[in-house]
């Protein structure tokens, strides 16, 4: 029953979506006026219905409800009760449901915050994102049912959550980077209905920058979250494989930072207009892209969702639509428009603008490694592989350069800079980061180029933008949270880049086989084994492996891995015992018992591995602090006082 | 290891879900560059039936042999990193490398990376070139009286 | 857009193109299963066009070929070959009589090292070999009789192979 109401509730969703579209996009026909002053309801309504569809499925899911096949195929009676929550977005039918929820959900925000913005330009916003929130909801209801039933086949219970996805990780993974992905349709929304009226210009960059950059922040902690999960619940110790469904979340990313950077722009000088709406076009594009190569079975990963021909081809025709239809938007509104403005090269222009040619060339070689072995396959009927070392090879070099271009970033101006202004802070910081980042490459072994140059540019950002910091706080107490927010950000990819150098190379790996109360050297510690003794979960039989490590500071810990044997599926997954801290991990996994009380035994040592995910977290704040500007708000009051001059004068 | 266990992780050209267990193998090494030589070439070898993982990564059986291999070829028979890439390519072909071969039909994919990076270096030049012209006509003469005036005012 | 509509006109994902085809069966030293001190060579198993069955009793797949492979050893000439693929001698001969023997010849790959130098991956794998030794075929999966049909018979036909009794 509760099932059938959930369907019911998607498809009444699906009409206010499609009424809400036509109310928003056609809001110049004047048979449709009465529907116009009822589209932010139709919008809020259509959040109503899918909160009340999605809340039927994680109901059926915590009342064990095994007659609808999704939650018989994605549960079990002994899952403890969070994960059965957590299931339901562990399938492809109900994380896509979650997707939708989110749209709805931004859509909402969108519809009761966004008030002040031009009647017609927000009609049509709300419009577009209605369009897609119907494409979304129809795809679900007619080739991805999460509510279809399985009578009278009903089993008895449930095929069991996959052990991996039992974990934290799936609770906070799936919502932060939907709520990423599907947030960069606001800023795609804006563009269209901004091509509509044909009216680009500074405040339409004013609008869209809040939006879109918070929906990076959504998706920088998203991937990062994930990556994070990856590390700890593999085993293997890493945290990024440049497999297709990582490269698919990430590509978008790369635009969406492409795209925060080029509204700044246009919001500040009126410039890089018609790019910026490529940018955002191309930001969702790419999300849309993403949601294509993970259901559709075009590529071959873990990750992926189950393969059917049939979903695939309906997003393949959703994307055509979209992107074909916005991008032709694009080519009859913007043809012929020109940058209007000069600048010199060491300007703020001439920097964002080589962040965003960076970021977007980085983006094609990711989409290229990621597509090519299906083009090739195509092409000559054989098979190849494109893996890490193809990705690294092109996209290190591609990042130093992005870093060392944000190492003069805090001395520009806009339009143009002296170059002594420029040389006073960037010069002057050099030597100290060339000793800094020379003394840390000397501790290192093996040593490498590379990582002398990552270290020392992220030491000389991190130097240039701390002395801006110090010489603006001596002129004037107070600074834009703009720009503390910028800081953060810069410093958070600082951080990260000399995360994943020495995390990259450092890292010490040893495979050994341990005897009760052996004890083995892992770098400079010292690891006891002290033999596995049985342990029961709320759904799993296990072995745990007890383990002191020793410091050489004869500070020590226990860790304790685990063999896990799930009763429901008898699926066997491995735990690893972890001890994290902010300068390294210490990483233990079990491997196979050896006979005679012995196991082999994987132990890790991972130092600064959490600077990867904790410069990110810095950057999705940083991003997000640059919007909270006094600015963002001020605007929206003296735009509905404006707008109520003009309703007045009309 | 017992055939029933075989049998569960073999699911032969069935999709199985994935066995989240990172192999540990304790293999025996001459000295630690050797060591270090396996680790890095078990990285870049495909698993040829897993969704996408390096043998490093993956419990099943053709991994294990792959790496049981690999060692083999490196500590025994002395093998060096490109014999023993060009052994494996050999046998399972192109697929089983992470690191596309070079060759003349390959080129292209190496290469497109480069000719990315060279049109964004050359956009960046045009359009800086553009920038700088409309840059350089802005201040006319009035103007820049207007501006020194302002300027000493400061 | 167009990535899309190719990749779903690719075949099945699973299957590897062998990197051997064309180039001779490779060395190898071997047991038989029924005589384990007769050691067999690569020389050994020249002369005739061949069918080299990989196969393994842990493999519910193989159990489902074993009919057609039955079939087209009693009706057609063309040289049969086993390759018992990492499994324990004792439990392949008891498969065997259980269901019957359709090999020739079926040698032992106790640890699959024969597998390797193959490209094999998992059971069951077929290759077609010719007079010469050289590897003109390979199936990643089961021998059906679709794959008779249209693979194997034409290609043994050119060799001089035929089916006793038409309906190719």
């Amino acid at each position: 029953m509760i099932a059938e109401f959930g369907q019911l509730s998607l498809a009444l969703s699906a009409c206010l979506a499609l009424a809400s579209g036509i109310a928003g996009l056609g809001y110049h026909v004047p048979v449709l006026r009465s529907l116009r002053a009822s589209t932010v309801s139709m919008v809020v309504g259509q959040f109503v219905f899918v909160s009340i569809a999605f809340v039927a499925l994680v109901t059926s899911f915590v009342n064990d409800d095994f007659s609808v096949a999704y939650v018989a195929n994605h549960s079990n009676s002994l899952l403890p009760w969070q994960y059965k929550v957590s299931a339901t977005w562990g399938g492809h039918e109900g994380s896509f449901l979650l997707w939708i929820l989110i749209m709805s959900g931004w859509m909402l925000v969108l519809a009761t915050r966004g008030v002040n913005y031009p009647p017609r330009f927000f009609a049509r916003v709300l419009g577009s994102l209605s369009v897609l929130n119907l494409g979304f909801i129809c795809f679900a209801l007619f080739t991805s049912n999460p509510f279809e039933r399985m009578i009278p086949m009903t089993p008895a219970d449930g095929g069991d959550l996959n052990p991996l996805l039992q974990d934290f990780g799936l609770i906070v993974h799936p919502p932060l980077l939907y709520a990423g992905y599907v947030g960069l349709a606001v800023p795609f929304a804006f563009a269209v209905a901004a091509l509509m009226e044909n009216r680009v210009d500074a405040a339409w960059a004013r609008w869209s920058r809040p939006w879109t950059n918070f929906a990076w922040a959504f998706l920088t902690l998203g991937i990062a979250l994930g990556s994070w999960w990856a590390y700890y619940e593999l085993g293997w110790g890493g945290w990024w494989f440049w497999d297709p469904v990582e490269n698919a979340s990430f590509m978008p990313w790369l635009a969406a930072t492409a795209l925060i950077h080029s509204l700044a722009v246009t919001e500040k000088r009126g410039t890089f207009k018609s790019w910026t709406l490529l940018l955002a076009i191309t930001a969702f594009s790419l999300s849309l892209l993403g949601a294509f190569i993970v259901r559709s079975g075009v590529l071959t990963s873990v990750h992926a969702f189950a393969v059917d021909p049939e979903r695939g081809l309906y997003i393949l025709v959703f994307l055509a639509a979209v992107v074909g239809g916005s991008l032709t938007l694009y080519a009859l509104r913007v043809a012929g428009r020109r940058a209007e403005i000069g600048f010199k090269i060491l300007s703020r222009e001439f920097f964002m603008l080589t962040n965003n040619v960076i970021l977007v060339v980085a983006l094609a070689v990711v989409l290229w490694g990621t597509l090519a072995p299906i083009g090739y396959e195509a092409l000559t009927g054989d098979k190849i592989s494109i893996g890490v070392p193809f990705f690294n090879l092109f996209f290190v070099p591609l990042m130093l350069t992005l870093a060392l271009a944000l190492v003069l970033v805090p001395a520009l101006n806009w339009k143009r800079t002296s170059w002594r202004a420029v040389r006073a802070t960037t010069l002057r910081a050099l030597p100290v980061a060339a000793v800094l980042g020379g003394v840390s490459w000397y501790l290192t072994s093996p040593k490498s180029a590379v990582v002398l140059a990552a270290l020392i540019l992220a030491m000389w950002m991190i130097l240039t933008h701390t002395l801006d910091v110090w010489r603006r706080l001596r002129r004037t107490r107070s600074q834009p949270l703009a720009y503390w927010g910028m800081t953060l950000a810069h410093l958070g990819f600082a951080m990260t880049i000399m995360g994943v150098a020495i995390t990259a190379t450092q890292s010490i790996e040893e495979d050994v086989r341990m005897a009760a109360d052996e004890v083995v050297e892992l770098g400079e510690m010292q690891v006891r084994f002290l033999g596995v003794r049985e342990v029961d979960g709320p759904n799993y039989r296990a072995q745990q492996g007890v383990f002191i490590v020793t410091e050489p500071s004869a500070e020590s810990f226990e860790l304790r891995p685990e063999k896990r044997q799930y009763l429901a599926g008898g699926n066997m997954m491995t735990e690893a015992g972890i001890r994290g801290g902010f300068l390294a991990d210490t990483y233990i996994s079990l491997g196979e018992p050896l006979g005679e009380g012995a196991w082999a035994v994987r132990l890790h040592y991972k130092p600064l591995v959490r600077w990867v995910w904790f410069g990110a977290l810095l950057m999705a704040l940083g991003g997000a602090l640059a919007v909270t500007d006094k600015r963002y708000r001020r605007l929206r009051e003296r735009q509905s006082a404006t707008d109520a001059a003009a309703k007045g004068a009309v | 290891m017992s055939r029933g266990v075989l049998i569960v992780l073999i699911a032969v050209f069935v999709q199985i879900s994935v066995w989240a267990a990172s192999p540990v193998d304790v293999y025996q090494f001459d000295n630690e560059s050797q060591q270090a030589r396996y680790k890095s070439l078990i990285e870049e070898f495909r698993c040829p039936k897993c969704l996408n993982t390096n043998i490093a990564g993956s419990d099943a059986p053709i991994a294990q042999d792959l790496r049981r291999t690999v060692h083999r070829l490196v500590v025994v028979e002395g093998y060096s990193d490109q014999q023993v890439r060009d052994f494996l390519q050999a046998r399972y072909g192109d697929f089983v490398l992470y690191n596309p071969p070079l060759n003349t039909r390959t080129v292209l994919i190496w290469v497109m990376p480069g000719v990315l990076g060279g049109v964004g270096v050359l956009v960046l030049m045009v359009l800086l070139r553009r920038a700088h012209r409309r840059g350089a006509i802005e201040l006319d003469a009035d103007d820049k009286s207007r501006l020194q005036s302002i300027l000493d005012h400061d | 857009m167009g990535v899309g509509y190719v990749g779903f006109s690719l075949g099945d994902r699973h299957q590897l193109p062998s990197a051997l085809l064309g180039k001779p069966f490779p060395q190898f030293t071997a047991t038989l299963l029924y005589e384990p001190q007769t050691r067999v060579v690569r020389e050994d198993i020249l002369g005739l066009p061949t069918l080299v069955n990989v196969w393994a009793t842990w493999c519910p797949t193989c159990k489902a070929e074993h009919a057609e492979l039955m079939r087209i050893a009693a009706t057609s000439d063309v040289r049969l070959i086993g390759v018992n693929y990492k499994d324990s001698r004792l439990k392949a001969m008891r498969w065997l009589a259980d269901y019957g023997d359709p090999y020739d010849i079926n040698i032992v790959d106790i640890d699959g090292a024969l597998g390797v130098e193959l490209g094999v991956y998992g059971a069951p794998e077929t290759f077609l070999l010719d007079a010469d030794g050289n590897i003109v075929y390979k199936r990643v999966g089961d021998v059906n009789s679709r794959i008779w049909r249209e693979e194997l018979a034409p290609r043994l036909a050119q060799m001089g192979v035929y089916r006793a009794g038409a309906e190719l």
